[in-house]
């Protein structure tokens, strides 16, 4: 077992409303130094009578200043009373949890897609930034799905900074009309990788468009946790090949994900 | 200050164990708590072969607790005993072996591979999983049912057996008795109530499975109950469980009549609870003058 996660009660530093319903938050932690790109961490309330931890994906890290930025959309109690939090405010965290995007992946690659959707979107950008380290930027693109106008844009501009930017919305508002993969083809994007989280249609097309297209696709997944850790084996999904863990092709999201190769995966 | 305690011949260095299914093998948790300070590990429960278990979602929360119904997914006993059992040979803990079957014939089998393993102290067998179809709560139901795999059990067993009870009964006093009188070495107590919750915007059942498994703080005062009936309705020890979140927690099963007590879901809201369970304990003895915990099993 690698000693790579910890716990660690983290200081809230900032905490805004940057689209409607989202959230991003900057935390005090140790933790952001052991964190790559694509991990998540558990993070608990301060209910009595929430006593789960919550899975939320690492948006980005400095690991030389100790910030760890967590992007979240308010779906229930616990985003909730993350979104009420002030600055000062102390979070316990269990991390940084999960496989993580293969980056090495990228390597010699020239066509380089991140694809993400709604709240799928966060994780993308810490990976963008470390691909950056190791590739010019017209080399990465990323494709955002957005709702619309009228519930907001969030992250563009930092994501900017980093490649190329291709934006989808459902309401037409911005940039194609339509889904994700409209996008790429309207912008007549190519692709000889493909890193992808959001929700669940998406993935399936995303898996789908990488199919067709020959391209290897990282998928992130998401699904309801109880421990986080590998213990509880709440967070299943079908695969493919038998992995080294279930030995009944069930591998657990938490940790021989949430990252898996879209072929592996039945989704 | 004596915390160890004796169940079926076999010492516990302190009362505290983890409940099964919520700890793995302590594989993973064994980065937060130091598995040489428990006094037992209780692994996930293992079959004769591997198990898928249900479709998902297979976890949800609820107040002050949550409901599960993972299905007893397991690799089956051959990766168990090569990888499970084999990582807990380096820790200084009594292992507790988690037993489910679909019949008879699949409980005897894993019973019987591990007859001959030195690492495995006792055996729990699981006759009360609410999750899965055929066997597991079928045994563990009917006083008769659970009285005949009790003793088909124990005629063949080398380690000392533990029955794991399920609440969902009427008298768990006839169920403790039936293991009992089948010849288990000890019962366990309680393993998760039957639930169900549904998703109101969405129209669903929270669980693939629609019902689940109640575990959690919200359980405790049911558990508390059926621990002191139990253990007043047979002379073999107890071990008391359903959801302990602190030390006073588990100090109130021991005085209820457990001999011992297991942290389950609580695991999860923080993964260092047993540790501070075991130091709680510590403390109240210190703070109360008990001398020997054992002073405490069952003086209500």
């Amino acid at each position: 077992m690698e000693n790579s996660m910890i716990r660690d009660e983290a200081e809230v530093l900032t905490n805004k409303e940057i689209a409607d319903g989202v959230w991003r938050m900057e935390l005090k932690t140790k933790l952001a130094a052991l964190a790559k790109p694509g991990q998540f961490v558990m993070v608990g309330t301060h209910s009595d009578s929430h006593l789960l931890m919550r899975p939320i994906s690492i948006s980005e890290f400095e690991k030389d200043d100790n910030i760890l930025r967590l992007v979240w959309r308010t779906v229930g109690y616990g985003t909730n009373e993350m979104a009420a939090a002030r600055p000062g405010e102390v979070f316990s965290l269990l991390g940084p949890l999960g496989n993580g995007f293969p980056v090495q992946d990228a390597d010699n690659k020239k066509h380089i897609l991140l694809i993400g959707g709604g709240i799928g979107a966060p994780p993308l950008l810490g990976l963008m930034k470390t691909l950056r380290e190791t590739h010019p930027a017209d080399e990465i693109t990323a494709v955002l799905g957005y709702r619309g106008k009228a519930t907001g844009l969030f992250l563009t501009e930092e994501f900017e900074k980093y490649g190329k930017l291709v934006i989808s919305s459902d309401d037409g508002s911005v940039g194609t009309h339509g889904t994700v993969i409209d996008a790429i083809r309207e912008n007549g994007l190519k692709a000889d990788i493909i890193y992808s989280c959001g929700p669940m249609p998406m993935l399936s097309a995303v898996k789908k468009y990488a199919a067709e297209n020959g391209v290897r696709a990282w998928i992130s997944l998401e699904e309801r946790m109880a421990c986080g850790v590998g213990a509880c084996l709440g967070c299943v999904v079908k695969t493919k090949h038998e992995d080294h863990h279930s030995h009944v092709n069930n591998a657990r999201i938490c940790t021989e994900g949430p990252v898996f190769d879209a072929e592996e995966v039945e989704i | 200050m004596n915390t160890e305690v004796k169940i079926a011949g076999v010492t516990f260095k302190n009362p505290v164990m983890d409940a099964s299914g919520t700890f793995g093998s302590g594989i993973e948790y064994s980065v937060f708590t130091d598995l040489n300070r428990l006094g037992a590990v209780v692994t996930k429960g293992v079959a004769d072969h591997p198990w898928p278990g249900n479709p998902t979602p297979r976890v949800a929360e609820t107040p002050s607790g949550m409901m599960n119904a993972i299905g007893l997914q397991n690799p089956g006993i051959d990766v168990f005993v090569e990888r499970d059992l084999k990582f807990l040979e380096d820790y200084d803990t009594n292992v507790i072996v988690n037993v489910c079957g679909h019949s008879k014939e699949e409980y005897l089998n894993v019973v019987e591979r591990l007859a001959d393993e030195k690492r495995v102290d006792m055996l729990e067998i699981n006759v009360s999983c609410p999750n899965v179809k055929e066997g597991g709560i079928a045994f563990g139901t009917r006083p008769e049912a659970l009285y005949d795999i009790t003793k088909a059990i124990k005629e063949i067993a080398k380690q000392p057996v533990i029955m794991k009870l399920s609440p969902n009964v009427t008298s768990i006093a006839d169920m403790a008795k039936a293991a009992e009188d089948g010849g288990a070495d000890a019962i366990s107590l309680i393993n998760t109530l039957t639930a169900m919750k549904i998703d109101i915007y969405k129209r669903k059942f929270a669980l693939a499975n629609k019902t689940g498994g109640l575990s959690g703080p919200a359980i405790r005062p049911v558990a508390v109950r059926m621990v002191y009936e139990a253990s007043h309705a047979v002379k073999i020890p107890v071990i008391g469980m359903g959801g302990i979140a602190t030390a006073e927690d588990a100090i109130e099963f021991m005085m209820a009549g457990a001999s011992a007590v297991a942290v389950g879901m609580y695991n999860f809201h923080d993964p260092t609870a047993m540790i501070k369970v075991i130091d709680g304990i510590e403390d109240f003895m210190k703070k109360t003058g008990v001398n020997d915990i054992k002073e405490i099993i069952g003086c209500v």
